[in-house]
């Protein structure tokens, strides 16, 4: 971000590291990057408990669907600033043209903004479970299925920031681009929680999520790499 | 034939409504899926002789 | 001619454009008397089902739809993968051309879904796994639909296509997948490649023949819009001039 990087015959590990530690030095610096996603999921989850009265009964029984659609969404919010300054500053076009491999940059800027959106929420997700009266004994279940299902989000929702970068109106697009290819993590995530709190085994889901993760962290660096080509030679 | 009478045929035991809105709502996606095509060649192709001969007038004018 | 040569040719949208036309008749006319058979014999004399009475008559028509949609997108994935790979000009027309027919045809599954789910579960809709994974395809062509519109230029937006179109189609699976998981309610697919079908032939040769049909439909159709697109993108050169001037365009 505003500094170039040195694409010079550095490995691609080392390469990685150093763009990776780059971003989350911006990111921390302009503080509100980060907090923003977090104070976008609290606010709305108090919304939602104000909507439904703060009924306990009704709050627990929806409480994995609104945690884990707010996730998404704010996921989907702070992926809308991923690549927009960089390819503002014209950053960008350097950082994918001249790196080699030129996926490895795209990989270490995904990775920050998962540190500082999905991990971060996931480490918060117990506070949001306690406010919506989830029991503590699915917490971690909460937590294990955001850990391995928000990587997913933030590696699939890159492909949809990259698209619609240098485009204006960009944000209602990248929604109506990401959104529907979230929904086998949030359909494997939120029915992990509701089945533990059934007391059903719930190892299906985490081994699909996963398995989700997995292929996204294998194809998703690549096509971010495609659309931002793309983005860039327009 | 699984229907005895045209009557019988038409009300589908009961559930007339719902199978022929379906069936007609399939002939308008069909129908439209062909005209609509149909109608912006012709009319594109039409749009394309005017111009091409159009163009090929004013060549003719230029070389006599 | 080997492969090889077919494959540079058909990267040619002009010798493309004169060996299709034979096809669209042949496809369409397939077509039209594979639907008229299977829609007049599902309609007329196919046999009652004993749970759902006539109603399930509209599974002629709604299924075949459903198939087609989906098939629909997985061409455009495939498109997407040579245009990005081998920059090949057809595929990036076909991006362009089929999202109106898919997106047609899933609105009209999920039309008939709907009112099929009526007289069979007591409700319009129902949040069971193929009317979502129906939803969600519906979603899907929105975006392609939605990008292409939000980019001036032709050749970025095609590119840009071909990449949502890559990663939906890989998504298509999972998708099914997990809303099967969680919401499982429909009766069990009606077709299946693997399976000998549950329904006496007399029910299921009907559908057959109209799942051909809609697939030769879905073929004449594609090839029909992909040769207005040709003439489109290729308007300035010679040989349409040529074309339109002779009058047998």
């Amino acid at each position: 971000m505003g500094m170039i990087a040195v694409p010079t015959a550095t490995s691609a590990p080392r390469l990685f590291w150093s763009q990776f530690q780059r971003e989350l030095v911006s990111v921390v610096r302009s503080k509100e990057e980060a907090l923003n996603p977090l104070l976008f999921l609290f606010l709305a989850i108090s919304l939602f408990a104000l909507g439904a009265g703060g009924d306990p009964e009704v709050l627990q029984n929806i409480a994995p669907a609104i945690i884990w659609v707010l996730v998404l969404l704010a996921n989907m919010m702070s992926l809308e600033g991923l690549f927009r300054r960089d390819y503002e500053d014209g950053t960008l076009e350097q950082l994918i043209l001249l790196a080699e491999p030129g996926f490895v940059p795209v990989l270490a800027k995904i990775a920050a903004q998962w540190c500082v959106s999905g991990l971060a929420m996931t480490l918060l997700a117990p506070i949001a479970g306690l406010i919506l009266f989830l029991p503590s004994t699915v917490l971690p279940t909460l937590m294990i299925t955001l850990l391995l299902g928000t990587p997913a989000l933030s590696l699939l929702g890159a492909v949809g920031a990259a698209l619609t970068v240098g485009l204006r109106r960009g944000g209602v697009l990248l929604a109506i681009l990401v959104l529907p290819l979230y929904v086998p993590v949030l359909i494997f995530g939120s029915s992990a929680v509701i089945q533990h709190m059934d007391g059903i085994g719930t190892q299906a889901q985490i081994y699909w999520l996963l398995a989700i993760t997995m292929i996204s962290i294998t194809l998703a660096p690549f096509l971010v790499h495609a659309a931002l080509k793309i983005s860039v030679e327009q | 034939m699984s229907f005895d009478s045209f009557a019988d045929f038409i009300a589908m035991g009961g559930h007339g409504f719902y199978v022929w809105f379906s069936y007609g709502a399939s002939m308008l996606v069909v129908v439209a899926n062909v005209v609509v095509v149909r109608r912006s060649r012709l009319r594109y192709i039409r749009e394309l002789t005017d111009m091409a001969r159009r163009q090929r007038n004013a060549e003719a004018v230029s070389h006599s | 001619m080997t492969l090889k040569t077919l494959w540079h040719r058909l990267g040619s949208p002009r010798w493309f454009y004169q060996i299709s036309r034979p096809w669209i008749y042949v496809l369409g006319i397939l077509a039209l008397v594979l639907l008229v058979t299977g829609t007049v014999w599902g309609l007329v004399f196919a046999p009652m089902d004993y749970q759902q009475h006539d109603s399930f008559r509209i599974m002629y028509v709604h299924v075949p739809a459903a198939m087609v949609a989906q098939s629909a997108y997985i061409v455009m994935g495939f498109a997407g993968v040579l245009l990005l790979v081998w920059r090949m000009k057809l595929a990036d027309m076909v991006l362009a051309t089929v999202v109106p027919f898919g997106m047609s045809m899933t609105v009209f599954a999920l039309v008939t879904g709907a009112v099929w789910g009526k007289p069979t579960w007591g409700a319009w809709w129902v949040w069971d796994a193929r009317t979502t994974s129906m939803l969600v395809l519906l979603f899907l062509y929105f975006g392609l639909y939605a990008l292409r519109q939000a980019i001036a230029r032709p050749e970025a937006a095609a590119r840009a296509c071909a990449v949502l179109a890559v990663v939906g189609m890989i998504n298509i699976p999972i998708i099914k997948y997990s809303v099967n998981f969680a919401l499982t309610l429909h009766q069990k697919a009606s077709f299946t490649l693997t399976e000998a079908p549950s329904m006496p032939p007399e029910m299921w040769l009907p559908l057959a023949l109209n799942v051909l049909g809609v697939y030769c439909l879905f073929g004449a159709n594609l090839l029909s819009r992909l040769r207005l697109e040709i003439l489109r993108r290729e308007r300035g050169t010679q040989w349409v001039r040529d074309l339109v001037l002779s009058g047998s365009a």
